[in-house]
């Protein structure tokens, strides 16, 4: 993990985008007034006849997006995920999901560490709600490296993903020539004292935590929850046997996302017990990221803390 | 084959009337009002207007048709069955188990249907995505998008007209089936909703009015959004729900609900009557 070079994902989007934008002239982009935030500018700027805004009308905006897809067209859509997941709901269940159109959801600014904007722009259950939708695939990076990866993989998915992105600058945790697939979680070390399943910007918290322990002679592993839906049935299952204790942490809900997704899959398969680490059914508040991650007890410490527990 | 004769145009309307009441019947569940309203617009677009072919239902190039208050379904399946996307004989299973007709139309599991619909107020949005799509690749397609009156009380509605407006989508053409009538009774008593076309025309769009049971005219006012240019149209088509069938006519309870044995037989022995004979 490169604790020097910070990139937030939602950069990390942009710049794909763009890029992808060359190779596939069938990719179109649409926006609701975020694009200099969302990064979608950067494609807006290179390719401004396959770019729509449509204004602050997200419900709008999914659909118009269903449209272009149904037309024949791989259409990428970006605003907060608060207003993708949260206000477009209807029009993602119903427009999108339903009749399985080709429509790339990538949703910015999600989780507590949207920071000083406060609970009303901080999304933390927008996993849950796309979770829930047949047809569609849900995935939560973590780094440059996988955001990379990630918008190039949806691109190649026949039918709706939802990509989940954050505001925030977090280090880069792996080289270029690292491999991913959809569905497949990545294992970081082998410790056998405990797993953390993190997603987002909660694996770079939990590589923290790992190294920290580590000089205390606890051995933990990290696992990548990158694809949240499709889960990795197996991985999950396999550090249940593996390891004494399971931890799921992410900047989200503990209700309906990643520490639900784990429990799910343990209950069905071999009952654990499992600590679900993320926001206690609460809304958030304004600050600076940090400040509130270790305001609601989701930081690196937060999560030593809980290791720390007999 | 494009059908240029009003009469016989009027008779294949009149045969969607008949397909409506039979599916609503066999299933004893669905809404005839709003579809019986609409079924001359439909006759007019399937076989006088739409550059679809049956044999071709996925070509890239084809105007499209999205049905946004996808409750009247049952007018659809009608025109498609009629226009040869599938057989007259699917239509008896309308929102039976075993059958693709859903109740609201499914794009993946009917052929001819250009967009899933059902939750109000979303296919104008679709309608100008596709719309947008055509013109990026200049592809000459036309869109058709039928909304309901009550429909455009959905505020996502207006969020699609400003789009349409801005990107000048004069391949997109929206008809208003105003039929005056929702649930719970008069779209001006129960949300107020008044001067339609002022609406469409404050937002930018060319606004045509006309009677949307005169074949004529609706043939006249699809032209005339074909000849116009920079700018989307919309037609307000003033409608009678229940059109076609006396005792169903200006009625909000017959919305949703379907004939017994008897109502049906009437209403089919009605509309038999009014077929045009030469």
């Amino acid at each position: 993990m490169n604790e020097e070079k910070k990139i937030a994902t939602r950069q990390s989007y942009g710049e794909a985008l763009a890029r992808l934008g060359e190779e596939n002239e069938n990719i179109v982009v649409l926006d609701a007034d975020l694009s200099t935030a969302t990064k979608t500018n950067i494609f807006a700027k290179k390719f401004p006849d396959r770019f729509v805004n449509v204004g602050i009308a997200e419900q709008n905006l999914i659909g118009t997006a269903a449209g272009l897809a149904a037309y024949g067209k791989v259409p990428f859509v970006s605003t907060f995920a608060v207003f993708a997941a949260g206000r477009a709901y209807d029009q993602i269940r119903n427009s999108v999901c339903y009749p399985k159109l080709n429509v790339k959801i990538c949703a910015t600014h999600a989780g507590l560490t949207v920071g000083e904007d406060g609970a009303t722009h901080q999304m933390l259950e927008d996993l849950s709600l796309m979770r829930t939708l047949p047809n569609m695939t849900v995935i939560s990076t973590s780094d440059d490296t996988q955001t990379r990866w990630a918008i190039e993989e949806a691109s190649k998915i026949e039918g709706p993903v939802y990509v989940r992105l954050a505001r925030l600058a977090t280090p880069v945790i792996y080289d270029e020539n690292q491999k991913f697939e959809i569905g497949k979680m990545v294992q970081l070390g082998d410790g056998a004292d405990a797993t953390v399943f993190a997603t987002g910007v909660m694996v770079a918290e939990s590589l923290k935590a790992q190294q920290e322990l580590k000089k205390e002679g606890i051995h933990i592993r990290v696992i990548d929850v990158h694809t949240i839906k499709p889960i990795d049935r197996e991985m999950i299952v396999k550090c249940a046997k593996e390891t004494k204790k399971i931890i799921t942490i992410e900047d989200h809900s503990i209700i309906g996302g990643l520490g639900s997704a784990i429990c799910e899959v343990l209950a069905d398969e071999y009952p654990t017990k499992v600590i679900r680490m993320g926001m206690k059914d609460k809304f958030g508040k304004s600050g600076k990221a940090e400040q509130l991650l270790k305001y609601f007890a989701m930081d690196s410490e937060a999560l030593i803390e809980e290791l720390k527990k007999r | 084959m494009k059908i240029t004769k009003v009469e016989a145009l009027s008779n294949i309307a009149n045969e969607i009337r008949m397909g409506v009441l039979e599916q609503v019947y066999e299933a004893q569940s669905g809404h005839p009002g709003g579809a019986l309203s609409c079924s001359d617009i439909l006759a007019v677009l399937y076989f006088n207007q739409m550059n679809i072919d049956p044999k071709q239902p996925d070509a890239s190039a084809r105007d499209r048709f999205v049905l946004s208050k996808g409750h009247c379904s049952p007018a659809l399946y009608a025109a498609l069955a009629r226009k040869g996307y599938f057989d007259k004989a699917v239509l008896t299973g309308f929102r039976d188990i075993d059958s693709n007709l859903q109740g609201h139309p499914d794009m993946t599991k009917i052929p001819g249907v250009d967009m899933t619909t059902g939750s109000l107020g979303q296919g104008m949005s679709a309608a100008v995505g596709m719309a947008i799509g055509s013109k990026m690749d200049s592809a000459g397609c036309r869109v058709y998008c039928l909304v309901g009156d009550g429909e455009i009380e959905e505020g996502q509605i207006w969020e699609a007209a400003m789009t349409a407006s801005k990107n000048q989508l004069d391949n997109l053409c929206v008809i208003v089936d105003h039929n005056g009538l929702q649930i719970d009774g008069k779209v001006e008593e129960v949300a107020g909703l008044i001067d339609i076309k002022e609406k469409f025309e404050s937002f930018g769009f060319y606004c045509l009015e006309i009677d949307g049971h005169d074949i004529e005219e609706i043939i006249h006012s699809f032209e005339a959004a074909r000849q116009e240019k920079g700018r989307p149209t919309a037609i307000i088509a003033n409608t009678i729900k229940g059109k076609g069938v006396s005792f169903m006519e200006g009625k909000a309870e017959w919305h949703g609900k379907a004939p017994d044995k008897e109502q049906y037989e009437e209403a089919i022995n009605e509309l038999k009557l009014q077929q045009f004979i030469g």
